[in-house]
């Protein structure tokens, strides 16, 4: 059976982290898994967790009175779901559903911001790290803001 | 890489004086799209390369360029969106009704120079139907290319065009299919994401690879900026813009782009030849 951290040795965010770190990664994660359909996350929760998924795709979702729940964008295999347990209030914005069985790898937020706050070193790193995957979020939902299908003038 | 090849002589028969086509067949693809294929009344099928475009004219109301969005070997296809007077009427025609055809115009997609490369096609919107013809061509020469990317967004899960199709691609070994929406209710389990994401996330091999763009100049911008982002060599990227074509021949200017116009020296172009123009607001 595969540890941990060669489970993190191939997750994109972590490229680059020496043994040492990822061990200190692995101390704060468990391997997960949701059934189709299940609730990971629920809006308005103590956000106490990370997860980077490995298999499966989640929905965020919000709930529109009148419209019912609303997509608002989906993760999938490599990428990071939950940005809450980074800073206070620690509680989460947004439900997030599995569409598919989700196999991830689950980030205890509290453990894992302890070891940062011991070794800043590795805080700066991993903080680095989260910000350029935020930046890159926020530069897809800018672009998704224009709405631009709203007018198609292609032929 | 070789440029794009060049375009028919727009002093061609037919770029003038439209032909009359009467329409075959017509598909609802959503909402406000529709499919017709066309048939000449008299005289040969008309050939168009895929990327070319034709001045499609509904009698009595006015005339607007479609690109080809059939099979380059089989009869004339045009997808349309209705949202003007003229593609409503377009639109609105049914088997039997007759309609004007000049062309084909433009520049067609660079089918033919890039065997043995990786192939991505990233289409948004209704950009996804000029972009058919070269999946057709692609497909019915398979083993001539590397690995075939089709990324395709679009609004919303209703307006994904050619659905019944893009499940069987999806079912094919030898072809990536990506589709996503930029938004979505409940029930919808597909990806709710931009497209530019999609390049970000494909399997292919930048420096072996061409890739063809299409749809609202917005979303090309941000396609053009993930392929280069990946390593895709900005001469082995292409988008079809589009602009006020009139005439189509190249003698009017309507669609005039920095020195270029769109209907005789595009509406296919290299993206590093382009990149700068599309991007000046006034232009």
């Amino acid at each position: 059976m595969e540890t941990i951290e060669a489970v993190l040795r191939d997750v994109p965010l972590f490229g680059g982290l020496t043994s040492e770190d990822l061990a200190l990664l692995a101390g704060c994660a468990s391997n997960v898994r949701f059934e189709e359909g299940e609730r990971i996350f629920r809006d308005g929760e103590q956000a106490d967790a990370f997860y980077v998924i490995r298999h499966g795709t989640v929905a965020l979702e919000t709930f529109v009175p009148a419209r019912g729940p609303v997509t608002i964008e989906t993760i999938e295999s490599g990428e990071v779901l939950g940005w809450s347990w980074l800073f206070p209030p620690y509680r989460r914005h947004f439900d997030a559903v599995a569409l598919t069985r989700v196999r991830a790898t689950g980030f205890d937020g509290s453990c894992l911001r302890g070891k940062c706050e011991a070794d800043p070193r590795l805080g700066y790193d991993l903080m680095s790290r989260f910000a350029q995957v935020l930046i890159e979020r926020m530069r897809w939902m800018r672009i998704r803001l224009l709405d631009v299908y709203g007018y198609e003038p292609v032929g | 890489m070789a440029t794009s090849p060049s375009a028919e002589a727009p002093t061609a028969p037919g770029a003038t004086a439209p032909r009359p086509f009467r329409v075959a067949r017509r598909r609802r693809e959503t909402k406000d799209t529709w499919t017709l294929e066309l048939e000449p009344l008299q005289g040969d099928p008309l050939a168009a390369a895929p990327g070319q475009f034709t001045m499609l004219y509904a009698f009595g109301v006015g005339e607007v360029p479609i690109s080809v969005s059939g099979d380059s070997t089989g009869p004339l296809v045009h997808t349309v969106r209705a949202v003007g007077a003229v593609t409503e009427a377009i639109c609105r025609s049914k088997p039997g009704t007759v309609l004007g055809v000049r062309g084909p115009f433009g520049n067609p997609w660079p089918v033919g120079i890039d065997v043995g490369l990786d192939v991505v096609i990233v289409a948004g919107g209704i950009g996804l139907a000029p972009l058919r013809p070269v999946l057709y061509h692609v497909l019915a020469r398979r083993d001539e290319y590397g690995g075939v990317a089709l990324l395709y967004g679009t609004r919303t899960p209703a307006d994904i065009l050619y659905a019944s199709e893009l499940e069987r691609w999806r079912g094919r070994f030898d072809l990536h299919v990506g589709v996503t929406v930029d938004s979505a209710t409940a029930g919808w389990r597909g990806r709710v994401g931009v497209v530019p994401k999609l390049v970000a996330g494909a399997s292919f091999d930048p420096a072996s690879t061409i890739a063809l763009v299409c749809g609202p100049e917005l979303m090309m911008r941000f396609t053009a900026r993930s392929l280069l982002e990946r390593g895709v060599p900005a001469d082995r990227i292409y988008v079809s813009l589009e602009r006020n074509m009139r005439c189509g021949a190249g003698h009017c200017g309507h669609c005039q782009l920095g020195p270029t116009l769109i209907c005789r020296d595009g509406p296919v172009y290299r993206y590093d030849e382009v990149a700068a123009f599309a991007e000046v607001p006034e232009l």
